[in-house]
């Protein structure tokens, strides 16, 4: 953060002097000149390989995440408990650990289920045109001007046994990640929708796809092979953007009580009762939020650099 | 300009027509109905009454023409009564809709009147280090879970210091002491518009500072301040309008949590109560007022578009 020339010009200057960088390598200098997105990719590896081990860290202190243990509530920091206990008893960085799987977990499912659908239909609006592309965007409009939250709300609360889904899947304990994954994905496509829309109307005319076109290859074809590589770069930058706000909107919809289910923890549904704890317990309820705080800025952060690394145009806008 | 208006006006009110289908029907898949919660408060209802009241409500009919009844009366303009209140619907819902739009419209002009000189300083000075701490508070302001943000804003000015009320609304008595309950709600729902809309006015900013009209209004000699509020803002504005308009439904959908974390008496706090309290009238009734609002907030900035730019007009 100096007042010098911004580092990725320097990047650029080394590579206008002449050396023959590959793209990969043009792409890690421009990545690693972004320092805020180099610590949050390592923060989010870090925080990953933990939230993965959940289970061996459980069993390395002794404890159950899900033992309710009336005796032990609200107990400060000890060796068997580092974070201290809930407000049941249970063990807070176990549970913290365990929340964090299902965060991520929903985060990342959400993001690449809603980027498969926008590009789809992306797409699909982008090479055809016409009157399927203004319907398409006239739909992606109206999903986008639509008060995404109380619409959630109420389809959060819809009964799945009124759906006709099978009981048993319906009792099982993850279906409120499914649930959540599925809600998300159902508003949170429209932004990679306008992108690849965009990226694909400017594709179109490009002589290579002018030249596919001649030699006969079939719609599909084009836009699989010839237009669907080439709009990779956005679609990457908007689904890794997209995460943070998933998971904001995960744990909003748990806190609220109608996202993930308790007793499966997530950072959201642990801030359930912090409107009670923070008279008492203030720390129970900085926590889980906090770990939402860094993990969505860390994800934005580094959605920011895979721009600066991968659109050459985003880093002219940002100088 | 009339067409226009016309055609958007009827555009809004298909979308409205489409939700209020689409939210009757999730709301017909929500658990239970409303016999169900006469059943469970009378636990010595027979079935045989049951059955009866069913019918005697039109339960027992499908849903189309549930919904074409509802929307009959709909446009005679009855929309039914609250279960939780035992009030007609609108009466719940205008002054709490009044209550949202003091809250949402306080937060949006005083994020944009902190958000649009701080974009603009930023862009004028980009890579310095003003520059990136306002960066580094836009993405903190960008990435804060909303919801803890006003819990954090409760521990300190209400647990702690003891400033400003924990939530709730006033008795109505004192107009000033009543505007205590407001402040936290604002600041809270302030932030967590604000660091979307200077990152939009940075890039807006830095993208109009690069053209030839920039360095035109320079050559001819106007001071620094001229060129940026005379050229730079007025055409920055443009895209920021855009993406202000899209913005709407998030704006509702942050007055929603930061209203249900301060007991503030609004729409959003409304829509959640009634869809946990199974109040099916408000909360379709509710929903609906929601989208036309956002609805008519999209027009609204689309109108301003013609105004900071007249090169674009709506025939």
């Amino acid at each position: 953060m100096s007042e010098q020339a911004p580092p990725v010009l320097a990047a650029d200057a080394a590579l206008a002097g002449g050396a023959a960088l590959t793209v990969r390598q043009i792409f890690w200098r421009r990545f690693f000149a972004h320092r805020l997105a180099v610590v949050s990719l390592v923060f989010l590896v870090l925080l990953s390989l933990l939230t993965a081990s959940a289970s061996l860290i459980e069993s390395m202190l002794g404890v159950d995440g899900n033992l309710v243990d009336l005796f032990n509530t609200k107990q400060p920091p000890s060796a068997q408990h580092p974070l201290g206990t809930d407000e049941l008893g249970r063990d807070t960085l176990v549970r913290l650990l365990y929340g964090g799987q299902v965060s991520l977990i929903v985060g990342l499912t959400a993001a690449v289920g809603s980027a498969v659908i926008g590009t789809f239909l992306g797409i699909l609006a982008g090479y055809y045109g016409g009157r399927l592309d203004s319907l398409l965007m006239r739909f992606t409009d109206g999903v986008i001007a639509l008060p995404i939250l109380p619409l959630l709300i109420i389809l959060a609360a819809v009964d799945l046994n009124k759906l006709g889904l099978p009981s048993d899947l319906v009792a099982s304990e993850s279906v409120s990640i499914y649930r959540m994954v599925a809600l998300i994905v159902l508003v949170g496509w429209t932004t990679v929708a306008r992108l690849v829309r965009g990226a694909t109307l400017s594709m179109r005319t490009r002589e290579f796809v002018r030249a596919a076109e001649a030699l006969g290859a079939s719609a599909p074809r084009i836009m699989l092979v010839h237009i669907l590589p080439n709009v990779v770069s956005p679609i990457i930058v908007a689904t890794t953007l997209s995460v943070g706000g998933i998971i904001l909107l995960e744990s909003v919809l748990s806190f609220l009580g109608l996202g993930i289910q308790p007793p499966l923890p997530s950072w959201g549904n642990m801030l359930t009762n912090a409107q009670e704890l923070i008279w008492g317990s203030p720390v129970l309820a900085v926590y889980p939020g906090l770990l939402i705080f860094l993990t969505v800025i860390a994800f934005n952060f580094l959605g920011d650099g895979l721009q600066d690394a991968l659109d050459p145009r985003a880093i002219e806008t940002r100088d | 300009m009339l067409a226009y208006l016309a055609r958007r006006l009827t555009e809004s009110f298909l979308v409205l027509a489409i939700m209020s289908a689409l939210i009757f029907g999730l709301i017909g898949l929500m658990p239970g109905d409303p016999i169900d919660v006469m059943i469970f408060s009378d636990p010595e209802m027979s079935p045989e009454d049951a059955a009866r009241l069913r019918a005697l409500y039109g339960l027992d009919r499908p849903i189309t023409e549930r919904y074409l009844t509802w929307l009959g009366s709909a446009l005679q303009g009855d929309f039914g009564y609250s279960r939780l209140y035992n009030q007609p619907t609108l009466d719940i819902l205008l002054p709490r809709l009044g209550n949202t739009v003091i809250l949402m419209g306080l937060s949006f002009v005083l994020a944009l009147a902190i958000a649009l000189p701080a974009g603009i300083y930023a862009a004028t000075r980009p890579q310095g280090l003003v520059d990136h701490g306002i960066n580094l508070l836009a993405f903190a302001g960008i990435s804060i879970p909303p919801f803890w943000l006003a819990i954090l804003l409760i521990i300190l000015f209400s647990v702690t210091l003891g400033w400003l009320p924990a939530g709730g609304m006033g008795e109505g008595r004192d107009f000033w002491a009543d505007q205590r309950f407001l402040v936290l709600p604002v600041i809270a729902l302030t932030i967590a518009t604000i660091g979307g809309v200077i990152r939009f006015m940075r890039a807006a900013a830095i993208e109009a500072l690069r053209q030839d009209y920039v360095r035109t209004a320079r050559a001819k000699g106007l001071s620094g301040r001229q060129i940026l509020t005379g050229h730079v803002l007025r055409n920055a504005m443009i895209p920021v309008a855009t993406i202000l308009a899209l913005q709407m439904g998030n704006l509702f959908s942050g007055a929603l949590i930061t209203e249900t974390i301060f007991a503030y008496l609004g729409m959003g706090k409304t829509i959640y109560d009634s869809v946990v309290g199974n109040d099916y009238n408000v909360a379709l009734v509710g929903l609906l007022l929601a989208t036309l609002t956002t609805l008519l907030a999209n027009l609204l900035a689309d109108l301003a578009y013609t105004w900071l730019d007249p090169r674009i007009s709506y025939q």
